[in-house]
């Protein structure tokens, strides 16, 4: 599904002595199939902006639009309950939100939630833990006896088997190990592509961005400061500083070796491999002028 | 002999007698102002390592000390004093409605007289820079600052080794770098013991020695330099080798000399630099 933002400001608790500007005149498009990553320092409006793709939040101001579905301050959408289908979110540390007595009905909950009928659930279940990569046995188990990493992967089962078109996806490395961290976003990757999904990745991670997204929207103090092609904003380091973000590490070092050699290397996206390639020719390269 | 500050003494530990085993046999020393990263992939037993060393839990096999002492139930409040831990989430760890009386909390609790508590109080925030939030709610601060406020009322009590179990994974990087430099230079200026439980590869590069477990036992004990040459084998483990580790692995295919398990940007560009001087 599109997305799109059109002026958009939300306030909470308006006209209060709590009153806060959470985003204002936001305005971005996203189109079906893109993976796009948020990116933004603590406190920039990312929570926010996410909360408004499944009508959690409606704009105080302007207008978000999701496929056919439109949120506004005016009007109440009707069809909220099939937003919240389509559009799945997977939020920070979703193995907290786990309940039931076992897996299989924890997945099952979501399903079952928007009436879809038992024969139908059980097909989808194990298709979902076959993608989330959890082994049939565990069904029965209760998700509570789990390691951190699989109660997570049961989360995400949960939210899949809805069959989502978006997923919305808030920090979901944070605290598993480097090989979980791998594991997950590769899984997230192999599912974009797989089921033609929307994907919304927030991230403090711009290796992630860098590596996963088509598309990175930095936001700062709640509005919008770039957006582009993630090896074309990466770059930019002077105004990424300004608000505080990092770059990739990667391109820290390509500018590294720029000031300590004189010589440019450019960041396309390749495979460290072939970086090392580069940089041992430059090396040599350079030397052989002298 | 360097006298050591916490050891463990073939410690076994499990949840329960149906429960298998967190940690099986497992012993190691850390010395006083001495920096150890303690890592592991999710369930390796980080965390227990943490609990175990403040008797949060008592093990069913071996013995802990510290600071001289034996970690028992009648032992746990002596060695409390010396030991202050910062967990993942700060929220978790608020009790005052100010951040004054946040700090205050753990002072009052050791029964620390008022004018010492005072004094105590602003040298601590002074010490991680949120002196000038001394009346703000702690639940308004942003990630960094509460965790740099749960730093403060962990130093008020002048602890001995600060624990971080996983403190700057929830923060952005600026805020986790933040953090870190107030950590170290506290450290350095208090002479503490430092033990951090990290995911965070970066991290490691600069403590003075690793502690590497898996599956409830201590893989290796190292220096960073030395843990990050074992590419392969930490990856088996389900952990990974920082940025630069890897460039300089691929530099090094290539036929590239690179001597030195490089830690930092800095430490590989010398390197290259040395490489290409040479030809």
């Amino acid at each position: 599904m599109d997305i799109s933002f059109e002026n958009v400001a939300y306030t909470y608790q308006p006209k209060t002595p709590f009153e806060h500007r959470a985003i204002h005149d936001l305005s971005f498009q996203v189109s079906s199939g893109t993976f796009v990553a948020i990116v933004g320092h603590t406190g920039s409006g990312k929570s926010t902006l996410i909360q408004h793709l499944n009508g959690l939040l409606r704009p105080t101001q302007g207008q978000v639009t999701i496929g056919d579905y439109q949120l506004s301050s005016d009007k109440k959408l009707k069809e909220m309950k099939e937003l919240r289908r389509r559009v799945g979110v997977v939020f920070q540390y979703p193995e907290h939100q786990l309940f039931e007595e076992t897996v299989a009905k924890d997945i099952a909950f979501g399903p079952a939630n928007f009436g879809v009928d038992q024969a139908e659930i059980k097909k989808r279940t194990y298709e979902v833990i076959q993608a989330v990569q959890i082994p049939e046995d565990l069904l029965e188990r209760s998700p509570f006896d789990l390691s951190g990493g699989q109660m997570r992967r049961v989360a995400i089962a949960g939210v899949l088997a809805m069959e989502p078109e978006v997923l919305v996806l808030d920090e979901p490395t944070a605290g598993l190990d480097p090989r979980g961290q791998k594991d997950i976003m590769d899984m997230f990757y192999r599912l974009h592509q797989e089921k033609n999904l929307t994907t919304v990745l927030v991230t403090h991670s711009m290796e992630d961005a860098l590596h996963y997204a088509d598309h990175v929207i930095i936001l700062d103090h709640g509005t919008k400061y770039m957006e582009g092609k993630p090896a074309e904003v990466f770059v930019k380091k002077e105004e990424l500083n300004k608000v505080q973000l990092d770059l990739p590490e990667v391109i820290q070092f390509i500018f590294k070796v720029e000031e300590k050699f004189g010589f440019r290397l450019t960041y396309r996206g390749q495979e460290l491999s072939e970086l090392a390639q580069e940089l041992k020719e430059l090396i040599r390269g350079a030397d052989n002028h002298e | 002999m360097r006298q050591s500050f916490i050891e463990f003494n073939n410690v076994s530990f499990r949840y329960g007698e149906e429960h298998p085993w967190v940690l099986k046999n497992v012993s190691f020393v850390i010395y006083p102002d001495e920096w150890v990263a303690i890592i592991g992939h999710n369930g390796s037993g980080k965390s227990t390592i943490a609990k175990l060393i403040n008797g949060l839990l008592f093990p069913q096999e071996g013995e802990i000390i510290v600071d001289g002492l034996k970690v028992s139930q009648d032992t746990i409040w002596e060695v409390r004093k010396s030991v202050g831990m910062v967990f993942q989430n700060p929220d978790n760890q608020f009790v005052g409605t100010t951040v004054r009386d946040d700090v205050a909390f753990g002072l009052e609790n050791r029964g620390v007289p008022r004018p010492e508590m005072i004094k105590r109080i602003d040298s601590s925030l002074t010490a991680v820079s949120m002196n000038d939030y001394l009346l703000h709610e702690p639940h308004r601060l942003s990630g960094g600052q509460k965790q740099r406020v749960a730093i403060a009322s962990i130093l008020a009590i002048s602890p001995k080794v600060i624990i971080l179990d996983e403190a700057t994974a929830m923060l952005d990087p600026t805020g986790r770098l933040e953090i870190m430099s107030t950590i170290t230079e506290v450290q350095d200026k208090h002479n503490l013991a430092l033990v951090t439980i990290t995911h965070d590869l970066n991290e490691i590069t600069k403590a003075d020695r690793v502690i590497v477990m898996n599956d409830g036992k201590v893989w290796l004990e190292a220096t960073p330099r030395e843990v990050f040459t074992k590419k392969e084998e930490l990856q088996l483990i389900g952990l990974d080798t920082p940025f630069v580790s890897k460039l300089a692995d691929q530099l090094t295919n290539l036929g590239v000399e690179i001597n030195n398990q490089p830690l930092s940007h800095e430490e590989l560009l010398e390197e290259l630099w040395i490489s290409h001087s040479k030809m």
